[in-house]
């Protein structure tokens, strides 16, 4: 091939232009922060928190609401994508704005590395969430690993943080390994990597069958293991609790809906032929999950494994909604039923930033605070926090008028149209079994007298973000039909 | 006025009010509080006035409706309106909101916001479940209003209150969380429609209707409630304070009766039919098995609370007899029951405040301290025994009544509780307020205060105006209860 032959098509950058920005404003900031001599690194917190306003903007001002392609069909823009990045945006400068006092308090977590790392994190969930090719998604999906193993090793002097970046950092590795193996049986049936074409191979029969399940295997588990659901939830608990409770939150939020796309791309956007395949085994890790996470969850007595527990059960129950798409081979609910699921992770995403905020708003003093003890008598110690941290509580356990009761609604009515009555019951049961440790935060803040009676001293603007936290999830709950419709129209244009 | 969205009033005032209190904050405003909740609930329950005297009794049809969209992705909407059934518990409920927070004005001494908030709110979500006419709208308030009541026997109950407002809280959620499937699947069954009138018309198989109606009966029976599900009630009211107790005997046990006409008879007849047997035999051990537990109570409050779970049974019993007489009957004894066990446990508060007893024995010789408040007591304990030209007794009465015409043994049976009810609480009564005075606490007893005397004269007009004139509270329900005992009759099987 001579030189002339050789056609270099200059890719569509448009739909790639918030991820570009982002990058080049993280070097920016990596770089700037060197001269930074404030201590507290003021200036740095600032400008990671435009950079991500300033994303918002971009991808707002880019999104098109058509699908399109880029790089080589590596690449798609579609409006689930705009809409879950979006909520990114918003999920980690929230997180940001939490993990501040927090940080503020640990020498060795105040350094600019921190705001670098966190948005070379958003950065690989947003590649995750537009990625169109199994290359792509593995490559956005390390790039949020790897950033979210140092952010969870950065208090180096910590023992626990240590152990729970080594723990993550193997068990990742594991996972990745996991599934790119899949990845390759799946390129080894159909002979490309590119998601969409994969989908339309399979579609027309050219792939062997067998190789294609082997893979998929691999690939669901390799899923199963970002989304933390049993039996590849071993991290979860350890991280959760190990890891400095501001990238524990950062964890515990954002990841997850990057997680969903990585589901959605993979398995509906690719592999959707295979549904019934993907569905029996995700079914099976559905129970599990409810099961283990929700039984497991009363024995804890740290808040944030606890927290960690009930997350597992969180995904579990969210996978239901992935699981009752397609059924005997008609899909007619299938918008119905993954735009359930959306709408579950999305408003789970928001309780979960709630709760461990309120946790990282406790801890003062570079004391922790993640013990369920430390939140006893909070209602004598400050009523309106602990009727904050109620309403998270409450709307976690589903009970309505709060977001959490629609978001279970929703995917339960979700799993009765698809005729499943039997797993509507055993998810009820088990959320029956999940209510009793939330009630059981909710006894220690208002039916105990408190350990000790110093008043919550916590900056303003915090207690202003966390009330504003507290009042969306009860707003939500009596009118969720807004986000419900957004995410049932944002699916239904991109899928 | 027909264009004032009274059910709504009656649903938000309270709870608005409620928000309003709680924002008072802490005890140094507890005046101020106890007056704006004061203010809160005479509010609520001047909106509810309306509804009966702008009620046509001459229909059937559902009342003071309210449409509205609320999440059309699943046709919910926020669907109001009350009938002959509904629209006494509604007046009934703000009613006894006023008196419970009365009740608490001087007993309860901490965190008074948060208090008369919980009460208030409270009575709005009630409101919203005898006015919902959606099934999810129903299923929210339903729920939601666990909180509260948790909350109130927590914070605010005896020595044992933890394990009670868990019991109370997780068997009362589990109940609801079938219900809940039943509710997903009539709206799947129904093509799409979550509205409780058009249940009432829509065919269903026989298999549907059995399984749909052992889940109701699961959810309802939880909250009436029933033998054999009903241990949560005697931990609840023992541990709740006075205002928690006189809610939930007075309301929240009406909720799953009211269940059981607004969904289990009307959307599942042919196995309402096909079970009747199995919840008249529930009804039944309720009545008799449970007068003979209450017997042989040490505590006062507990004995009150399985008399509850007795009066109960006369209530579901009159349901699936499927007579006029026998509804209303049941509809009867449910309102009265609200009075009257309302004021039961009032009296008990009032002792208890003053002693800081419930047991029996610790009592005796009580109407040489507390004559008027004897006198009170007397009139309720009568009233509870269905003595004649009470309340109670015009209940229990037409229920009977209509059981002998449906079978001669269920009639036996259910009437052995006017010796086993007159056995339980006269003798309690006798030795609680008889005799001479038993120890120094009884002797240093004061008699009610003024405070105290309004809210006994409050429990006794409704209590002795139902006994002596019921035709106002019948006469509402007639063409309500006929119209549900025509579409009973009708199989729904195609």
């Amino acid at each position: 091939m001579t030189l002339a032959e050789m056609q270099f098509l200059t890719p569509d950058l448009r739909p790639a232009s918030a991820e570009i920005f982002i990058l080049l404003m993280a070097c920016v900031i990596l770089i700037l922060d060197l001269f930074v001599r404030d201590r507290k690194r003021t200036l740095t917190f600032v400008l990671t928190q435009l950079s991500l306003v300033g994303t918002a903007v971009v991808t707002f001002a880019v999104s098109t609401g058509e699908i399109t392609y880029t790089f080589s069909n590596m690449f798609v823009g579609d409006l689930m994508g705009d809409l879950l990045k979006l909520l990114l945006y918003l999920t980690v400068i929230v997180v940001l704005f939490y993990s501040r006092g927090y940080i503020l308090e640990r020498e060795q977590m105040l350094r600019g590395e921190y705001y670098a790392l966190a948005l070379f994190a958003t950065l690989g969930m947003m590649v995750m969430i537009s990625a169109n090719h199994l290359v792509t998604v593995y490559a956005g999906l390390e790039l949020l690993s790897l950033s979210l193993y140092a952010m969870v090793a950065m208090n180096r002097d910590s023992v626990p943080a240590t152990e729970a970046a080594m723990k993550y950092f193997v068990l990742g590795a594991l996972a990745s390994g996991v599934l790119l193996y899949g990845m390759s049986m799946i390129y080894g049936a159909t002979g490309t990597l590119e998601i969409t074409a994969i989908a339309e191979r399979l579609y027309l029969g050219q792939a062997d069958k067998g190789v294609l399940v082997f893979g998929l295997v691999f690939v669901v588990s390799g899923i199963a293991f970002k989304l933390g659901v049993v039996p590849f939830h071993m991290w979860i608990p350890d991280v959760y609790h190990g890891a400095p409770t501001a990238v524990t939150l950062f964890i515990a939020t954002a990841p997850k809906l990057a997680a969903f796309a990585m589901m959605v791309r993979l398995l509906i956007n690719g592999l959707i032929v295979l549904a019934k395949d993907w569905q029996d085994m995700l079914i099976l890790l559905a129970v599990l999950s409810m099961a283990v996470g929700n039984i497991a969850a009363i024995a804890q007595t740290n808040l944030k494994r606890m927290l960690a527990y009930s997350a597992i059960s969180h995904m579990g129950f969210m996978l239901l909604g992935v699981v009752t798409g397609v059924v005997g081979g008609d899909a007619r609910f299938a918008l119905n039923a993954y735009s359930s699921a959306m709408f579950y992770v999305i408003t789970y995403v928001l309780t979960s930033a709630g709760a461990f905020g309120m946790i990282l708003l406790l801890a003062r003093g570079g004391l922790e605070s993640d013990e369920l003890d430390d939140f006893k008598g909070l209602n004598r110690r400050n009523p309106w926090l602990a009727g904050l941290m109620m309403m998270m509580m409450f709307s976690m356990a589903g009970i309505p008028f709060f977001v959490g009761f629609f978001a279970k609604f929703s995917v339960l009515q979700a799993v009765v149209a698809a005729g499943q009555l039997w797993l509507a019951i055993v998810a009820v049961a088990f959320s029956l079994i999940g209510c009793f440790y939330y009630l059981r935060v909710v006894k220690l803040m208002y039916f105990d007298p408190p350990a000790t009676t110093s008043p919550v001293e916590a900056p303003l603007d915090m207690k202003l973000l966390l009330s504003a936290n507290g009042l969306a999830i009860a707003l939500l709950g009596v009118f969720p039909q807004a986000l419900m419709s957004l995410c049932a129209f944002s699916l239904l244009r991109s899928l | 006025m027909s264009g004032t969205p009274l059910l709504s009033l009656a649903i938000w005032v309270p709870i608005l009010a409620g928000l309003v209190v709680l924002a008072t904050g802490s005890d140094r405003n507890a005046p101020l509080a106890r007056m704006l909740s004061l203010l809160g609930a005479v509010a609520g329950l001047l909106v509810t006035i309306p509804l009966y005297t702008g009620f046509d009794v001459h229909t059937p049809a559902m009342q003071f409706v309210e449409l509205r969209s609320w999440i059309p992705r699943f046709n919910v909407n926020y669907h109001l309106g009350v009938d002959g059934i509904s629209m006494p518990f509604v007046i009934l409920n703000s009613f006894i909101t006023v008196t419970v927070v009365l009740a608490g004005w001087q007993v309860i001494e901490s965190k008074v916001a948060q208090y008369n908030a919980g009460f208030l709110i409270m009575s709005g979500l009630m409101n919203g479940i005898f006015s919902a006419l959606d099934g999810v709208l129903f299923y929210v308030f339903f729920e939601a209003s666990l909180i509260p009541l948790y909350l109130i026997i927590g914070v605010w109950g005896g020595p044992n209150r933890v394990y009670a407002a868990f019991k109370f809280f997780l068997f009362t959620l589990f109940g609801s969380l079938l219900f809940l499937i039943a509710l997903l699947y009539l709206f799947l069954a129904s093509g799409g429609s979550f509205s409780i009138l058009d249940w009432h018309q829509m065919p269903l198989a026989l298999n549907a209707q059995v399984w749909l109606f052992l889940a109701f009966l699961i959810a309802f029976a939880v909250k009436v409630p029933m033998w054999p599900v009903h241990t949560w009630l005697p931990d609840a009211h023992v541990e709740a304070p006075t205002g928690g107790s006189i809610v939930l005997a007075a309301i929240a046990l009406k909720l799953g009766a009211y269940g059981f006409l607004r969904f289990s008879l009307p959307i599942t007849p042919d196995a309402s039919h096909e079970l009747a047997g199995l919840v008249i035999a529930l009804s039944l051990i309720a009545i008799i098995y449970i007068g003979f537990v209450a017997l042989v109570q040490d505590d006062m409050k507990k004995l009150v609370a399985y008399s509850s779970i007795a009066h109960m049974g006369f209530v579901t019993l009159g349901f699936f007899i499927f007579s006029a007489m026998g509804i209303e009957g049941a509809l009867v004894q449910m309102i009265s029951h609200g009075f009257v066990s309302g004021a039961m446990f009032f009296s008990i508060g009032v002792m208890y405040d003053r002693a800081h007893s419930r047991q029996i024995a610790d009592y005796g010789g009580v109407v040489n301290t507390m004559p008027k408040f004897a006198a009170f007591f007397m009139l309720f304990a009568m009233a509870n025994a269905g003595l004649p030209a009470t309340s109670g007794f015009v209940g229990e009465f037409m229920v009977i009544l209509a059981s002998v015409k449906h079978n001669f043994w269920i009639a036996f049976a259910a009437a052995t509780t006017m010796i086993v009810g007159a056995a339980y609480t006269l003798w309690m009564y006798k030795r609680v307020v008889f005799g001479a005075v038993a120890n120094h606490h009884v002797a240093e007893l004061t008699d009610i205060n003024a405070r105290e005397f309004l809210i006994f004269v409050l429990f006794a007009i409704g209590a002795l105006g139902m006994g002596l004139y019921p035709q106002p509270f019948t006469e509402v329900m007639h063409s309500s209860v006929n119209e549900l005992l025509h579409h009973v009759a009708l199989s729904k099987i195609q």
